[in-house]
């Protein structure tokens, strides 16, 4: 094996057998699993509740009973967990029994002359609020039907009163976004952005890491002068992007697995954000290429600046413009989220250490003609040639250097230790 | 042969290395003397190419030294450092093969070390288990594994006990036997004069002495005279031929001009007193150091 396959096999086969990268990979993927058995798992605790059918039982009281047998009927049609019963006790009393536990919500209705209804909701707490939205609803239901029987409206008159607004949307450009895709890129869009600023502030910082423990434990010197800092650079980069890989993949098999073998339903709710339908795939490419782009990218700036400490505790300090640029790229990418076309963000999306994340935004959430990533994507590809040319002039030197600071100077004369001069 | 040529590296304004030239023979055991901060660490860095010179060029074989041919060289740094936390076979196959060495032999290699190290149960311990001595043996055997053709040792004996001192003499001295050409550094005289045929001193980033070990004490000229007797010697000061009297326990060392000197020194101080020992001696390294560079050198 040459020896960029050896430094790469390394640094690859070190960290996969890491105790903490198979904690964070199980750890992670239990997330997954439990995230999309969410559904069933969160039944097994609410059936068992008041011996079983998990329905939500609501008493109304009302002291002259005008519309409590409505009420059931009308709360049926819209939500059918939620169930009603009227007991002829008085209120006192239903309270005591509410407060015991018998059942989840007590439901004091009344009517005035004038048909108004007013009611009053009393459970242990309000965080089941939508039993309270649906019950209201149903209340209103009851009102307008009864004002309409008073105005003498038919149910059809009635209909037509409460008819909705047809109101579609379109944009004149063919291939613009509706905005239902737009909600459905927008929720990939944000997963894939989440995985691209995690994983290179991971493993920027993994690589920083184990440059500056080569260092420290000076086993750097033998190292240096045995293959160029180059090879060594690009080795580790590209192995530890491989644990990176290796990483993702695993939790990809084992979320599509999950999702497959779930018994879940991923329909409505949240779930339509994340339809992997026809659209995202060119996402999803884009997220492939700017994710490796942006890994390469701060992984080579973090490699150099690793290389400029001498002990892993001045690490956080030299790192600290990695951070702040990959949190700037994010913040940035958030907002373009909400707001993609704004001036803001189109610049940004070229400036190579912010386009993983904000040219993605851009080319998940717009329909841009494919310069615009390219350019992106070629003025990134220059800059990590600069970087990897730089750094490995710097490694060069720094791997040399040790001292307490880590500065600026450093740089210098981790510089000035690499110079090559002219042989006179 | 190794080759360097005028060469000078400075820092800035600090010069760590001046008009240093030196040649260096296939088989040579090289002595690199020089106090802490002499400039030898910076030599050794250029020699491997690690840092370029500012004047002046090395080569071995005629061929600059580089990652192209790193497979024959060897390096034992002056801060010692492996992986803390890999196993010993892990650590130095992994290290052979980045200078090109293959696995198999890699193992076969290591394991006939460990036993000529009398450590032959290590290869499955952890470096940061061993002691400090055997991390250094470790090292060692990392920087020859892979049979090197050029040997840079850099204080290869310091912080060792004298036993393992002993143990790693004899590696050298076998290696050199083998053809390996060595060059190693050290800051203990008494090494180097054991050791090595050629030698040269860096004071300053300057060579003060170099040649062959036996022409410089040759050139040198002036010898120790040492006598041990009850008899008050300290009027042999203003002898002719004297440069130095040093009273010791028992006795005095002279240094004296040439042998004769010696000659006349016992002519007058015979039948006057019991003498207990009379000899001549080389001079040693350090009264050469000495003499040359106007200073101590430790």
């Amino acid at each position: 094996m040459n020896r960029f396959g050896l430094i790469l096999a390394k640094s690859y086969i070190g960290k996969i057998k890491s105790r903490s990268f198979i904690i964070t990979t199980a750890l992670f993927a239990l997330a997954i699993i439990i995230g999309t058995n969410f559904q069933s798992i969160a039944d097994i605790f609410s059936s068992d509740r008041n011996g079983g059918e998990g329905r939500w039982e609501v008493v109304v009281y009302e002291e002259e009973p005008q519309i409590a047998s409505l009420i059931a009927d009308q709360t049926a049609i819209i939500n059918s967990s939620i169930a009603v019963s009227t007991q002829e006790k008085n209120q006192s009393v239903l309270e005591d029994e509410l407060e015991a536990g018998e059942f989840d919500a007590l439901l004091i209705v009344d009517m005035a002359e004038s048909g108004k209804i007013k009611a009053e909701y009393i459970s242990e707490s309000l965080t089941a609020n939508s039993y309270s939205n649906d019950l209201q609803a149903a209340l209103q239901t009851i009102q307008s039907n009864i004002a309409a029987n008073r105005l003498g409206l038919s149910a059809d008159e009635l209909a037509t009163l409460n008819l909705p607004v047809s109101f579609a949307e379109s944009a004149y450009v063919d291939s613009a976004r509706s905005a239902a895709e737009l909600d459905q890129a927008r929720g990939l869009v944000y997963i894939l952005i989440f995985v691209i600023y995690m994983s290179v502030l991971i493993y920027s910082m993994m690589i920083a890491t184990e440059v500056a423990n080569e260092k420290s434990s000076r086993v750097m010197e033998i190292l240096i002068s045995s293959v160029s800092p180059i090879q060594q650079i690009f080795a580790k980069i590209a192995g530890i992007g491989l644990v990176g890989l290796t990483q993702l993949t695993i939790w990809a098999g084992i979320g599509i697995a999950s999702v497959y073998l779930s018994e879940d339903s991923f329909e409505g709710g949240i779930y339509s954000l994340f339809d992997f339908s026809s659209g995202s795939i060119v996402t999803i490419v884009f997220a492939v290429i700017f994710y490796i782009l942006g890994y390469f990218l701060f992984a080579s700036l973090a490699a150099f600046l690793g290389s400029l400490v001498s002990r892993t505790e001045d690490l956080q300090q030299v790192l600290l413009p990695v951070n702040l640029l990959v949190v700037g790229g994010a913040l940035l990418a958030f907002y373009g989220l909400a707001e993609p076309e704004t001036a803001l963000i189109t610049i940004t999306s070229y400036i190579p250490f912010f386009s993983p994340l904000v040219m993605f935004t851009r080319v998940g959430m717009l329909d841009i003609s494919i310069w615009e990533p390219v350019i992106a994507i070629v003025l990134m590809l220059i800059t990590i040639l600069l970087l990897g040319w730089f750094g490995a002039k710097v490694y060069r030197g720094g791997v040399l250097m040790y001292g307490n600071s880590s500065s600026i100077k450093d740089l210098k004369k981790a510089l000035q230790l690499s110079k090559r001069e002219k042989t006179s | 042969m190794l080759h360097i040529d005028h060469v000078t590296k400075k820092f800035g304004d600090h010069t760590a290395v001046d008009q240093l030239s030196l040649e260096i023979n296939k088989g040579e055991l090289f002595g690199f003397l020089g106090a802490n901060g002499a400039g030898k660490t910076t030599t050794f860095r250029m020699i491997l190419g690690l840092i370029d010179s500012t004047k002046g060029s090395v080569t071995w074989n005629n061929d600059k030294i580089g990652y192209h041919n790193s497979q024959k060289i060897g390096y034992l740094p002056e801060e010692r450092g492996l992986y803390p936390k890999m196993r010993v076979k892990e650590q130095i196959v992994y290290l052979a093969r980045l200078r090109g060495m293959d696995k198999k032999e890699a193992e076969k290699e290591l394991k006939a070390w460990l036993v000529r190290f009398k450590v032959p149960d290590y290869e499955n311990k952890k470096v940061e288990e061993l002691s400090k001595g055997n991390q250094q043996k470790i090292q060692f055997i990392a920087s020859v594994i892979h049979k090197p053709e050029l040997l840079i040792l850099d204080e290869p004996f310091s912080g060792l006990d004298p036993v393992n001192v002993e143990l790693l003499k004899e590696a050298v001295t076998d290696l050199k036997n083998s053809g390996t050409t060595i060059v190693f550094s050290s800051h203990r005289m008494e090494h180097v004069e054991e050791l090595c045929e050629s030698l040269c001193i860096i004071h300053h980033g300057k060579p003060i002495v170099k040649g062959r070990l036996l022409e410089i004490k040759r050139a040198f000229g002036k010898k120790n005279l040492v006598i041990k007797s009850e008899m008050d010697l300290s009027e042999l000061k203003d002898f002719p031929g004297v440069v130095k009297l040093k009273t010791v326990i028992g006795g005095v060392i002279l240094q004296i001009e040439n042998e004769d000197v010696s000659q006349n020194i016992l002519q007058s101080i015979q039948g006057r007193g019991f003498i207990r020992q009379f000899s001549l001696e080389e001079p040693s390294l350090n009264d050469i150091f000495i003499e040359k560079a106007g200073a101590s050198f430790e």
